[in-house]
């Protein structure tokens, strides 16, 4: 029986034992979590779903002839190898991201119920604070990495099909290949606090719900809720107050100059999210019973005492945002609207005239301006829709004569719009145009914009 | 080291809500003893070892672990392992990887963890995953990973649940080690074998009160009566004798013994009466080939205490008496006594 003798009488092993009287470690319990979070099957397919994944996708997509026009810079991808990554991001923002964070954050809690492992490591950490903490650092940093690997993924699949070349921007101006790949890593950077939200989210979810499929199913039922009030006519204040709102404020990186207000307020409104979903899940954590035989979730009592703070600070959120912006209604009306077509139709007009082969013509020299009108005279000329109809007009360069184009516009309630041409035919009437070398699409058949909602309606 | 018991508890009273799981438990377990902890389901038992472990703390009383008082839930002394509710390892790890995971968490050293599987006998899977274990190899390695950081305390919830014959020696070999080298060890089972052969001592649990509590031999004194086979060479006379004895029974319907064995008799009585009955058998010339009891003194007191004839069909697990009890106004309504 050599076995007990060399394990039992150990005087070494037995005084670091006896020494080590305190909790282990947050570190160590930090560690602990991660190897068990990368030990499920499941989440080792989902890593190299997203590590490896999106790389071909965008590969194969960007090499198509037909591309995903309906997407955020989903038009470009054939034209530079940044514009993927972002179509990536948007789909990861809709859907991905709060699906990642239910596997990850929203079980790791209800795992250990699942599994009869919570008096198990009781023993072994010996830390309600540290059990949760260790929880949440590890649930959040396999979130980043599988974030991170869709970020790497994509834009290699991107660069290596189609090189590392400008992109336009949603302002119709071109955004060099250095300046594109700096705000597409701003962008994925600016949806690591709704990251951070949803899996404060999830670990609030697991915590609440033990066992339940409930709580794993939490992040993806709030994205759900808000993909539904995103789509809603609801102001433009409680729209940023929500924790989704991040998942679009970053279309704002590519204009010029950039619309930032939008993106620090959703970083902000996530931060507030996360910290107070975060602490609700410790406070309920902190007091479970974990002898309690009979634990079955908070019950729902303590679910919708957990929740209400939640609503409740959207309403703060939306009081703080009315005090501090200039953001009303909608936040879309006809200035607006007329200021960011014009805008871009310049800057593409000029790329147009680049493609064609024709002299340069600086932005200015062009004095574009547009007028636009909602749905007719009975309707007011404020809010999303796709009733919108516009008329651009420019002062064509070495003639007198002043030229005019015709645009539908169907705008989204996050102030995202596209622009469908609608003649002359010489214009915007064509989805190609024929450059030097060869056929090229046309920047002004059909493009992208955005509203800054935060700011205020120029004057006159 | 600490002079007194290991585990000193007074008065311990621990409730669920409504439900008292334990009612004034005093208890002491010394040092290098392998203690047992006996009762129905529901008695108290995986409660108490939840409170040895520092999982919760009691309502009420006090308790003593290596001479220091718990007063917080998981704030206990150094040398405290084990489990309750089963051993709780991962399935998605290895057996080695769960041990090794936990001696990064407690900060033991790794080159022990082949011994101690070694110990337990799951060497040749340590390298399995435990999803596939059975519950006597989870068991085991849970026995394992509480050895990993060398208590001086232990506390097992039904270790011996799913051990076959292997692991039940390599389970027993380990824990009598362990309170041989001075450790003490505290275990619940419904397996007496397993208690008779282990335990020094043991406590009785009933309703969350303790009914018993001390060495197993000084139970076979306070057991009233208890069962005995008896193989004579002269059955009918050994009947007789039986029968006209009034302190000894002869009882019917011996399941308990082999149906083919027509020389054996089921007899039922105290400790005194059976030494007059052996007097009188030998006095009449009959020679006792074996008399040996058919339960342990262990058992008996358990069966006493679920209320079950251990030679009645009792379906009895006692269940009315040995759940958690509600809170009544009648605090000894429920007591048990042997």
């Amino acid at each position: 029986m050599t076995g007990p003798t060399k394990v039992l009488a150990d005087p070494a092993a037995t005084s670091l034992s006896r020494a080590d009287t305190a909790p282990a470690p947050l570190w160590r319990a930090y560690r602990f979590e991660l190897v068990k979070l990368l030990a499920q099957w499941r989440l080792r397919l989902v890593a190299l779903v997203c590590w490896l994944g999106p790389g071909p996708v965008v590969a194969v997509i960007s090499t198509q002839s037909t591309l995903p026009s309906d997407t955020v810079f989903g038009r470009w991808m054939g034209q530079t190898g940044w514009a993927g990554s972002l179509v990536v991001l948007g789909f990861a923002c809709s859907w991905l991201l709060p699906l990642l964070t239910s596997l990850v954050a929203g079980d790791v809690f209800a795992a250990e119920d699942r599994q009869g492992t919570w008096r198990y490591l009781l023993v072994a950490v010996r830390s309600l604070q540290r059990i949760f903490l260790a929880k949440a650092l590890a649930s959040l940093t396999v979130v980043l990495a599988l974030v991170v690997g869709l970020a790497v993924s994509s834009i290699a699949g991107g660069l290596a099909a189609v090189g590392n070349r400008p992109l336009v921007g949603l302002d119709g101006h071109v955004l060099t290949p250095g300046h594109a790949g700096v705000s597409v890593l701003l962008a994925w950077l600016t949806i690591l606090t709704p990251a951070l939200t949803f899996s404060a989210i999830g670990l609030l979810g697991s915590v609440l719900f033990g066992r339940s499929p409930m709580g794993l199913l939490t992040p993806v039922m709030l994205a759900f809720a808000l993909a539904l009030a995103q789509l809603l006519p609801l102001p433009v204040l409680v729209r940023i107050a929500l924790p989704s709102w991040s998942f679009l404020a970053w279309h704002g990186l590519f204009t010029d100059p950039a619309q930032t207000g939008p993106v620090v307020a959703g970083v902000v409104v996530d931060l507030v999210w996360a910290l107070l979903a975060a602490a609700l899940a410790y406070v309920v954590f902190m007091r479970r019973d974990f002898t309690d035989p009979a634990y079955d979730g908070a019950g729902p009592h303590l679910v919708a005492l957990a929740l209400a703070p939640l609503v409740a600070v959207i309403a703060v959120t939306v009081a703080v945002l009315a005090a501090v912006t200039s953001a009303s209604g909608s936040g879309i009306d006809r200035p607006k609207l007329e200021g960011s077509l014009a805008t871009a139709y310049a800057h593409l007009y000029r790329m147009q005239t680049g493609e064609l082969g024709r002299p340069d013509v600086p932005e200015a020299q062009l004095a574009t301006s547009a007028s636009c009108d909602k749905g007719g005279d009975l309707v007011e000329d404020t809010g999303a829709g796709n009733d919108w109809r516009c008329v651009v007009t420019w002062h064509i360069p070495g003639a007198t004569a002043v030229g005019s184009a015709i645009y539908q516009l169907d705008v989204t309630p996050d102030g995202r719009y596209v622009a469908d041409g609608d003649g002359p035919q010489s214009v915007n009437g064509f989805f190609q145009v024929r450059t030097p070398t060869g056929d090229a699409p046309n920047p002004l058949w059909q493009f992208d914009g955005s509203v800054d909602l935060f700011t205020a309606t120029p004057k006159g | 080291m600490h002079p007194g018991p290991v585990v000193r508890a007074r008065g311990i009273v621990k409730s669920f809500g409504a439900v008292i799981a334990l009612d004034g438990v005093d208890i002491d377990i010394a040092e290098g003893h392998v203690h047992g902890l006996v009762g129905p389901n529901g008695a108290g038992k995986t409660t108490l070892l939840g409170l040895l472990l520092g999982l919760a703390v009691a309502d009420r009383g006090t308790l003593e672990l290596f001479g220091r008082p718990v007063r917080r839930a998981l704030a206990l002394p150094a040398g405290v392992a084990g489990f309750v509710d089963g051993p709780g390892l991962y399935p998605a790890l290895t057996a080695r990887q769960n041990l090794i995971a936990l001696a990064s968490l407690r900060g033991v050293r790794r080159p022990g963890i082949d011994d101690i599987l070694d110990t337990v006998g799951l060497t040749d899977v340590a390298d399995d995953r435990v999803r596939g274990f059975s519950l006597g190899m989870r068991q085991r390695l849970g026995l394992a990973a509480a050895l990993l950081t060398h208590p001086r305390l232990l506390v097992l919830d039904e270790p011996a649940n799913g051990l076959d014959a292997v692991g039940t020696r390599h389970v027993h070999r380990v824990l009598s080690r362990l309170a041989a080298d001075g450790a003490s060890v505290v275990m619940s089972s419904h397996r007496m074998d397993d208690l008779t052969a282990l335990c020094t001592e043991v406590s009785l649990l009933a309703a969350g009160r303790v009914v018993f509590s001390g060495p197993v031999s000084k139970l076979a004194t306070e057991t009233a009566e208890s069962d005995y086979r008896l193989r004579t060479s002269d059955a009918a006379v050994a009947r007789r004798i039986v029968g006209d004895s009034s302190a000894v029974r002869l009882l019917p319907g011996d399941d308990l013994l082999q149906r083919q064995d027509t020389q054996a008799l089921l007899v039922r009585g105290s400790m005194d009466s059976i030494e007059d009955l052996v007097a009188r058998l030998v006095g009449a010339g009959v020679a006792i080939r074996e008399l040996a009891p058919v339960v342990s003194p262990l058992e008996t007191a358990y069966l006493a205490l679920v209320g079950v004839d251990e030679n009645s069909d009792g379906d009895g697990d006692g269940a009315p008496q040995s759940a958690g009890r509600k809170r009544t106004t009648d605090p000894t309504e429920d007591g048990i006594t042997l």
